[in-house]
């Protein structure tokens, strides 16, 4: 067993063995670790079938962002987490049924299936040779062409999601002081001071 | 030596963890959204062993795709959460009830 196939096991098993802990874990905080670990390992996977962008891009943009906003929000939210799982023994018979059955309907095609005899040439960006172009730029060349309109509307999509999710979570509590950058400037000394003419030995 | 059918055997079984997770976890509705994450990931990882096996760049530009939308939905998922949390005090699923839906 080559090097290679080692690592892919280690991490094929990372993957499933944390994808697992993460759907059946008590405890929230824990499931969103086990989620980390479950995209490091395919990051791995990544990285062995020689997508080292996709790789790198999965850690920065899952675990750095996806996984840190789900943590966050797990921590933040006071949710009585105990009782949420309460109902989760009985829907174990149901959830396992359907697991078995979506994974036999899975494993059926293993094996039996085959590439078309006309695959190789319908392909529509050949991966060129890893001598002349390394991933990042290879996956350039085709993304910045042929899928720029797809790119730019990709950039369109998360723009309107980060406004959305700005707009839904932004609310004004109403007895915050702030500062009121209008009011202050229309300040005059007319209006804040008033001058007194104070006799001697008498207060105001 | 690892063929394509291993990686495809790993986004089957992570995507069957993700369904398993969704009806295992009906009222969390945090860990529903973590499960929906685990399919687009095995839905990722069958798309990168394509396009690896058959030497075609696509199936990478589209895993590039689903990871934009995949994290679009979790950041608009978890805002609806934070802010339905703030109305009701609650994340409980069965609560969602004001549409009558």
């Amino acid at each position: 067993m080559s090097v290679a196939d080692f690592a892919f096991y280690i991490l094929a098993i990372t993957t499933v063995a944390s994808g697992f802990c993460t759907v059946v874990s008590k405890n929230p905080v824990h499931s969103v670790l086990w989620l980390i670990a479950s995209f490091l390992g395919a990051a791995g996977l990544f990285v062995l079938l020689g997508a080292e962008f996709l790789a790198m891009l999965l850690i920065i943009v899952y675990v750095g962002a996806v996984a840190v906003l789900f943590l966050f929000v797990v921590m933040m939210l006071d949710v009585d987490f105990a009782e949420l799982k309460a109902g989760m023994a009985q829907s174990v018979p149901l959830a396992l049924l359907i697991g078995v059955i979506l994974l036999l309907q899975l494993g059926s095609v293993i094996g039996v299936w085959q590439f078309s005899d006309g695959a190789e040439a319908a392909r529509a960006a050949i991966t060129p040779a890893i001598e002349e172009t390394h991933n990042t730029m290879a996956l350039g060349q085709v993304l910045y062409t042929d899928y720029i309109l797809l790119f730019q509307l990709a950039g369109l999509i998360l723009l309107v999601a980060m406004i959305g999710a700005i707009v839904l979570t932004l609310r004004h509590r109403t007895n915050v002081k702030r500062q009121n950058v209008v009011a202050q400037m229309h300040r005059d000394p007319a209006q804040a001071l008033e001058m007194l003419d104070v006799k001697p030995g008498q207060g105001l | 030596m690892v063929g394509l059918e291993h990686y495809l055997g790993v986004g089957a079984a992570l995507f069957v963890i993700g369904v398993f997770g969704l009806f295992l976890n009906r009222k969390n509705i945090i860990i529903l959204l973590m499960s929906i994450e685990l399919m687009l990931l095995s839905v990722n990882i069958n798309l990168v062993a394509f396009s690896t096996y058959l030497g075609d760049l696509v199936g990478q530009v589209f895993t590039l795709f689903i990871l934009t939308v995949a994290a679009a939905e979790a950041a608009i998922g978890l805002a609806i959460l934070v802010s339905f949390f703030r109305n009701r005090g609650t994340i409980a699923v069965e609560d969602v009830n004001v549409m009558k839906g």
